[in-house]
């Protein structure tokens, strides 16, 4: 170790693996996985999601997963929450619609209106 | 990036009740599950629960996990894992919200994490974690932007008190070793913790190896050192096994040998083993057996910060101590003097055992009452019983009793009363006890560890165990009362070192506050001629 930076630099790319241990991370995206999500696909959706996070180097969002939510005719359903923020939940979402969905709401914080499910 | 980190706490508690095996199936399993890309499986220091069997928490959930057995783990994996269920029948829900304020330490409940803010929660095997929150950014501060009188200042300022059980100012301590002149000074971790019912150094080094390491190093500069041994008890194996990984990683990152962060400060370590014997947690009795000599304690003065280890200025601080030193550096001395009173400032890890609804290891800040402590931290005591006394400090700690529930603990009031805070071992005893026969139990151990060199101490700890002997087997008299008093006394004012001097000090506490009790088997005999009559 000969400078600060040297150190910094190994802590930045430590916190990145360590951020789902963390509770403050901006985006918490939640994949439904319930029997009827991993049926229409939720795995393959999550996986999508995860690639895309770590292609774009995101360091604020975590990745977790819920049960069924009610709604099976949507699955893959996946909700993006944010603290102080309405939760905004999507329905049908493909791999291919997971990842716009990760360059619009959390690359660009636009909601996708289009993919959006509305619960009520 | 894995979007699922488990982390399971691997310490001798954890790891006796099957923490690897437990482990080994996790792998097993999400291998079969092809889930090795999305979810890591991290070994980490104590979680903070004990008696509970294998504990496991899984983030970014959060949700603890607590007597998972083998048989357990594929449920959790097809469950909480695949479908985000969370499997209740093995939750374990009983944990106080954390909470985190900009600037301060992280709060759980009544519990104030300074010293234990890494365990549980970083991979001990693993320095980047360490790295990640914030370690050796206090080396780094020191070696770039302060001077070591800098450090020593900054440390004195805090008030930070030696944790060893003696609260001697660390940084006066320091500064007498910084004023000696010596090509060679020493510095020692003294983690042979040896006091019955303490094991928070254990846990510290289990649980964060490193930042012991940046602790010793940071006092190396401060004082003038390059060399530093850390003496850990030899029945520690999993605290020397992860302080000599923690020592090679820091070598390999350069936190550890020639000029550190380009200064011109070098600073190495090496493990020393301890053999099992308590004395030699006295420092001066570590500094002879590092010598490679008998653990017997030396003539003091001189004290070791002059002449020490070979003869040379050398600090010997406890574990607690040395972890504490990076986050003053770092956040400064008002930072660390936001806990705890003015007099006794900081928190203090304690270890809590006996009759206890749940035991373990805890941080506190300073000046928290007993009635705190064992009643909303420790949930109280178990079976609808009563509190009879609490001992503070291990074996030579002081007895407090219903009377002391209500005292803030600090160093001075705790002194005012003839105790102290010790080694941090907290032993509750509910009413259903017997005080008699805990004190011969205390006097078996000393006469078992009296290393013989004083005749007080060798004599005095035989004759006072043959005195509880002859009262609990009926033959005592009243006179036999005042003689363990008096020769208590007399140890504590004549032995040489602080077990013979310390040896005393529960029992007299029990005298003072349970003299009945003793005098009570004097008189069962008569009680009983009464009743044949």
């Amino acid at each position: 170790m000969k400078t600060l930076a040297d150190l910094r630099a190994i802590k930045e790319k430590a916190k990145q693996d360590m951020a789902s241990r963390e509770k403050t991370a901006k985006y918490r995206i939640i994949v439904s996985m319930g029997t009827c999500g991993i049926a229409a696909g939720a795995r393959a959706t999550m996986s999508a999601i995860i690639d895309e996070l770590n292609k774009r180097n995101i360091k604020d969002a975590i990745v977790t997963q819920t049960g069924c939510l009610g709604y099976c005719d949507q699955e893959p359903m996946i909700q993006i929450s944010q603290a102080s923020k309405q939760t905004i939940t999507y329905g049908k979402v493909t791999p291919e619609i997971a990842r716009e969905i990760i360059n619009g709401h959390v690359v660009n914080d636009k909601v996708l209106t289009n993919y959006v499910f509305n619960l009520s | 990036m894995h979007r699922i980190h488990i982390l399971i706490a691997m310490d001798a508690h954890t790891i006796a009740q099957g923490a690897h095996s437990v482990k080994d199936e996790l792998q097993r399993e999400l291998s079969l599950a092809a889930l090795t890309d999305e979810v890591r499986v991290v070994e980490t220091g104590s979680l903070g629960i004990y008696n509970k069997g294998v504990v496991l928490v899984v983030f970014p959930d959060a949700v603890y996990y607590a007597g998972v057995k083998v048989e357990d783990v594929s449920e959790i994996i097809s469950e909480h894992l695949i479908k985000g269920r969370i499997v209740e029948r093995l939750q374990y829900a009983d944990i106080p919200e954390t909470k985190e304020e900009e600037g301060k330490a992280p709060r759980f409940g009544k519990q104030v994490r300074v010293v234990l803010k890494n365990a549980g929660i970083i991979d001990p095997d693993n320095i980047e974690e360490y790295i990640a929150h914030d370690g050796y950014e206090a080396m780094g501060k020191a070696l770039t932007e302060m001077k070591p009188e800098d450090v020593i200042n900054t440390v004195k300022e805090s008030g930070l008190q030696g944790r060893g059980g003696a609260f001697f100012p660390t940084g006066m301590k320091w500064e007498f070793a910084a004023r000696e002149k010596s090509e060679e000074k020493y510095i020692i971790c003294n983690a042979d913790e040896g006091e019955p019912g303490t094991f928070k150094d254990r846990l510290i080094l289990e649980g964060d190896p490193h930042a012991v390491i940046e602790g010793m190093a940071l006092t190396g500069y401060a004082v003038g050192a390059n060399k530093g041994f850390v003496y850990i008890r030899g029945e520690y194996k999993m605290s020397i096994n992860r302080m000599q990984k923690a020592i090679d990683q820091a070598r390999e990152h350069g936190l550890l040998g020639k000029n550190i962060f380009n200064s011109s400060f070098s600073f190495d370590l090496e493990i020393r083993e301890g053999a099992g014997a308590y004395i030699c947690g006295e420092e001066t009795a570590l500094i002879e057996s590092i010598e490679g000599k008998r653990g017997e304690p030396r003539d003091k003065p001189p004290f070791p910060p002059s002449v020490g280890l070979w003869g040379k200025p050398t600090i010997v601080n406890n574990v607690e101590t040395l972890a504490n030193l990076p986050q003053i550096i770092s956040k400064g001395a008002a930072w660390y003097k936001s806990n705890g009173t003015e007099k006794s400032p900081g928190t203090k890890v304690f270890t809590m055992v006996g009759n206890i609804k749940n035991p373990g290891l805890i941080e506190v800040p300073m000046g928290i009452t007993l009635r705190e402590i064992i009643y909303e931290v420790g949930q109280g005591i178990p079976d609808g019983k009563g509190f009879l006394l609490a001992q503070m400090g291990g074996t030579t700690g002081g007895i407090l009793t219903s009377e002391h529930l209500d005292l803030p603990m600090t160093v001075e009031n705790l002194r005012e009363i003839g105790a102290g805070l010790g080694s941090g071992a907290l032993l509750v005893v509910d009413d259903s006890q017997d005080v008699v026969d805990l004190v011969k139990n205390f006097v078996e151990f000393f006469n078992h560890e009296s290393c013989g060199k004083c005749t007080l101490c060798r004599e005095g700890t035989g004759r006072l165990l043959e005195l509880l002997e002859k009262l609990t087997d009926g033959r005592g008299e009243l006179k036999d009362v005042d003689l363990i008093e008096d020769l208590a006394k007399v140890m504590m004012k004549g032995a040489f070192c602080g077990l013979g001097q310390a040896a005393p000090v529960p029992i007299l506490g029990c005298l003072r506050y349970f003299r009945g009790e003793f005098e009570k088997y004097v008189k069962k005999p008569q009680v009983a001629q009464a009743a044949v009559a």
